[in-house]
């Protein structure tokens, strides 16, 4: 298959960007987008010119370490796949694929398609953690959790945080990725005793950075974990509880 | 380090017992190793000398302490983040250490710890199937094939106890039964079901908690994070390892950060082999530097080749995938028992079906360990029974699995595995049975450590992966998120401390200090060599190559012709890499080409050592399977003369010198030596 790329490069935070068009010759149909890239960059180097740099890592779709709009749209065309699960088999034999980093204010770029999405982090730091030090746990056989409480809470817990859903948002909100982690956290016992501070800190962290939710929901079809729509509302319902409780110490 | 007298491993473990040590039996050519290698002493691994099981209680007891006031004048650098590094940095920051980590991520949760499956093994014996520590160690020595300390193994189940405590407690929500307990499911080479899990997923969880424990020390300032850095040398002052020298991935900055003791949590080097499961970026620059630095490399040839990853389906493939070893469980492994069989796998019928390992291996049919899985498998496929448009792979149906259990309970159990398998493949496992095929996945081998995981340097620890600790010659499944977990939370913070106790006092190495200006222009010049050399080659052309090597001849069965091959191949392609690679791009910012080709240098030297090792080892053992010892188709070990873990010391001659093999022989008193039977 012969394919036409437009990629963005960016030598640096600071410097001018501008797409650069290329032609991939021997494309298949089931190699990924991000082998797609690879191919790419064989060419660039045996011709002596700079690869297009991009992140990936585990290549299963787990790591969330690979993040790019493909025609606009992140991670690629198929809802709720990774890059690296996205495929060519996608695109029509000389259609044209235009890879551009993540788009988000709160994502700038370091290099061509790699942005910071360092940001995220800072929420967790702000509070998505549980602070319970090693060794000080009581035993877990004797903290009765319900089956599906469990799954709910992996349901949840399974964002593999690549930022998708703040690049997918018009607003670049991070409302999924925030959400995720309160519901998450809530559903399981431990997380329940700092419940509310960690909503108030995550919460304020999260509108430092990141955009406002209007509710448009292309974060959760982007998202490659399919983390569920409710996990925004869980912002404003953590957001609320926390609240009513801004009393206590928690 | 003193050599102990061990009585009978040490005579056991003697190199001039026989002349196997010195000439291959099995060669039909003489290939004389002691042209490759120099026998060199015994090395103590700092063992208490009481029964295996009081090891730990003993050695604990022993530690000297250091007062909470004076934690913080200790600076400690951990370098990577998966569960073992996370872990670590987060305990001693928990305790008030001064913690500098480093990692080659964005940030550290993305460390390839968050790609394993399965699930994590311990021995809490809940339930009545009669598991217990004891069997747990015998489970985890005999898996090994008793190339491993049985000390490590009853550590690693006694604090394995608590690690699932823990990790609950900081966000992992494991599966849980209706009744709300834990629950647990069953993994090779054993017959009791002690495996934690959540989904498929369970790497994902435990990294996530850990990562995110990590983020809470950030937050309280004990940990200093260094992200998008990567390790390229260790400093070594007086014998102990007092800091790094890292490459600012984005700025290309060449930095050092000295500490009172360094810890490396860098993983394993199975990218070795090109296309393995592992993460694209794991790669063995740290462990290996340090090597070059005189920490000793034990066991390079245990490699553990996974039985059931997805195979090559196409030229461009970047890498293999892993199917959780989990799916075994509720998934029957067969082959057409006629060659080329190319019809839809569905229409096979039952009595055309070959259930190999079911046959071959009642006792523990599907869930035979790794290796004899893997050997089995490629064995089928060799023979001309493969299957898929390559012949490459053997089906794994969930038919009877799903009729058994119902397609709801399989899609709980393993959901996020079917729906990988389709994403990549395109055909859905409820109804068409998976293509699997052995992949390198893990590597046994590492630094050597001793009971304390501490390396043959001073002030240099290792924990996870990039140790030997545990698991001998072949590793259980499900044991390696213990074993990162266990190292990080509950022995590296035991023992790390118990070796700053003695520098008291002392502040970290002077950053203008000779030394450490010294290794800063060694790394710049290995860079420059890099950046300035006129070749005609990416240095990812030159990793296909070696990969194919190394698959070709250090795989699941080797044999001495072959590897000696292999070594005369691996030479020539570090000459020709050294020739002719090119690096486009500068040092002086983001560039993945330059990083890549450190890490394909590395792979050249290191691989290597990985084939001297192997032919060396003039025994099978494990995953280190030698075609000249094998008895029914099965791993032969020497005991009377292979007993021992080596650990290899790098020539003061430099590379292409013959390295020193040292031995730490190894004793079996709670598991006697016997020979592995899974029929």
């Amino acid at each position: 298959m012969r394919l036409i790329l437009e990629v963005w490069r960016q030598e640096s935070p600071d410097a001018e960007g501008s797409f650069e068009t290329h032609e991939v010759l021997d494309a298949t149909p089931e190699m990924s987008l991000l082998e797609l890239l690879d191919r790419l960059n064989h060419q660039l180097v045996d011709n002596d010119q700079e690869p297009v740099a991009f992140e990936s890592d585990c290549r299963e779709g787990i790591c969330g370490t690979c993040g790019l709009d493909v025609n606009g749209v992140p991670h690629g065309p198929e809802d709720n796949v990774p890059a690296c699960g996205q495929h060519v088999r996608s695109f029509a034999d000389g259609q044209t694929v235009r890879f551009t980093p993540f788009r988000a204010k709160s994502f700038p770029v370091i290099r061509d398609l790699i942005v910071d999405r360092t940001g995220l982090d800072r929420i967790i730091q702000a509070g998505g953690t549980i602070a319970v030090d090693a060794g000080t746990a009581p035993d877990a056989d004797t903290l009765l959790v319900t089956h599906d409480d469990a799954e709910r809470a992996l349901d949840f817990a399974a964002c593999i945080g690549c930022g998708a859903c703040v690049s997918a948002c018009p607003n670049g909100a991070a409302y999924l990725f925030t959400g995720a982690k309160l519901a998450h956290l809530a559903l399981i016992p431990h997380g329940k005793q700092e419940r509310a501070k960690r909503a108030r800190s995550m919460i304020a962290q999260m509108q430092h950075e990141f955009g406002p939710c209007s509710q448009i929901g292309e974060c959760a079809l982007a998202c490659p974990a399919e983390i569920p729509l409710v996990a925004i509302a869980a912002v404003n319902r953590e957001r609320l509880r926390a609240g009513f409780k801004w009393r206590k110490a928690n | 380090m003193n050599a102990r007298p061990q009585t009978a491993a040490a005579r056991a473990a003697n190199p001039s017992a026989g002349p196997a040590a010195t000439q291959q039996k099995g060669a039909s050519v003489a290939i004389d190793i002691d042209q490759m290698r120099v026998v060199g002493r015994p090395v103590d691994g700092q063992v208490p000398d009481v029964h295996p099981r009081d090891a730990w209680t003993d050695r604990k007891l022993h530690y000297n302490l250091v007062n909470p006031n004076n934690r913080r004048r200790f600076k400690i650098i951990v370098v990577g983040t998966g569960l073992s590094g996370a872990g670590a940095a987060a305990a001693l920051g928990e305790l008030g250490y001064d913690v500098e980590v480093f990692s080659f991520h964005d940030v550290p949760r993305r460390a390839h710890s968050i790609a394993a499956q399965g699930g994590i093994n311990s021995p809490r014996a809940r339930k009545v199937d009669n598991d217990s520590i004891d069997r747990f160690v015998k489970d985890t020595v005999k898996g090994g094939d008793y190339r491993g300390r049985e000390q490590d193994a009853y550590r690693l189940g006694e604090e394995g106890i608590r690690v699932i405590n823990h990790m609950q407690a900081i966000g992992t929500s494991f599966a849980r039964e209706y009744g709300g307990q834990l629950a647990t499911r069953s993994f090779g080479g054993v017959q009791v079901s002690r495996t934690y899990y959540t989904r498929g997923q369970t790497g994902q969880q435990l990294e996530l908690a850990a990562a995110h424990a990590l983020s809470r020390q950030v937050a309280a300032g004990t940990c200093k994070l260094h992200a998008r850095q990567e390790m390229l040398d260790l400093i070594v002052k007086d014998g102990r390892a007092q800091g790094i020298v890292v490459r600012d991935l984005v700025t290309g900055k060449v930095r050092a950060q000295t500490a009172h003791a360094v810890i490396l949590c860098t993983g394993g080097y199975g990218n070795i082999y090109y296309k393995a499961t592992l993460a694209k970026n794991s790669n063995a620059t740290a462990i290996w530097r340090a090597y070059k630095r005189g920490a000793y490399f034990a066991n390079p040839c245990f490699v553990q080749i996974h039985p059931t990853a997805l195979p090559l389906m196409s030229q461009w493939q970047s890498k293999k995938t892993l199917m959780s070893e989990s799916l075994r469980n509720d998934g029957r492994i067969w082959a057409p028992r006629k060659k080329q069989d190319d019809r839809d796998p569905n229409t096979i019928p039952e009595a055309e079906r070959f259930y190999f390992l079911e046959e071959r291996y009642p006792a523990f049919g599907n869930l035979v360990p790794r290796d004899v899985a893997s050997r089995n498998i490629r064995e089928r496929i060799d023979a001309g029974y493969g299957v898929g448009s390559l012949r490459n792979a053997v089906y794994l149906d969930f038919k009877t699995g799903i009729e058994r259990l119902g397609a709801k309970l399989i899609r709980e159990r393993y959901s996020n595995l079917f729906d990988m398998y389709e994403e990549l493949t395109g055909e859905d496992p409820f109804t068409t049975p998976m293509r699997i095929a052995p992949s390198v996945h893990f590597t046994m081998g590492g630094l050597w450590t001793d009971y304390d995981q501490m390396t043959s340097i001073p002030g240099l620890f290792a924990g996870g992966e990039a140790s030997w600790a545990y698991h001998g010659a072949n590793r259980l499944g499900a044991n390696s998120l213990l074993s990162g977990c266990v190292d990080g939370w509950f022995t590296l913070p035991y023992s790390v401390p118990n070796y700053l106790a003695g520098l008291l006092g002392q502040e970290p190495l002077d950053p203008r200090d000779q030394t450490v200006l010294d290794t800063i222009n060694d790394v710049r010049a290995g860079l420059d060599r890099l950046l300035e050399n006129d070749g005609a080659y990416g240095a990812d052309h030159f990793h296909a190559k070696l990969g194919a090597i190394m698959d070709r001849y250090a795989s699941v069965s080797r044999d001495p012709e072959g590897l000696a091959t292999a070594i005369g191949m691996i030479r020539e392609l570090r000459q020709e890499f050294w020739r002719d690679v090119k690096v486009v791009g500068q040092g002086d910012r983001l560039n993945q080409e330059l990083e890549t080709a450190g890490r394909v240098a590395d792979y050249l030297e290191l691989a290597e050592l990985l084939c001297v090792d192997a032919l060396d080892r003039d025994e099978s053992a494990g995953a280190h399977f030698r075609t000249d010892h094998e008895i029914d188709g099965e791993a032969k070990r020497d005991d009377e003369d292979w007993c021992f873990c080596s650990a290899w010391e790098f020539p003061a001659a430099g590379v292409d010198a013959k390295p020193i093999r040292n031995f730490e022989p190894l004793t079996f008193r709670a598991v006697p030596l016997q020979q592995r039977n899974y029929k």
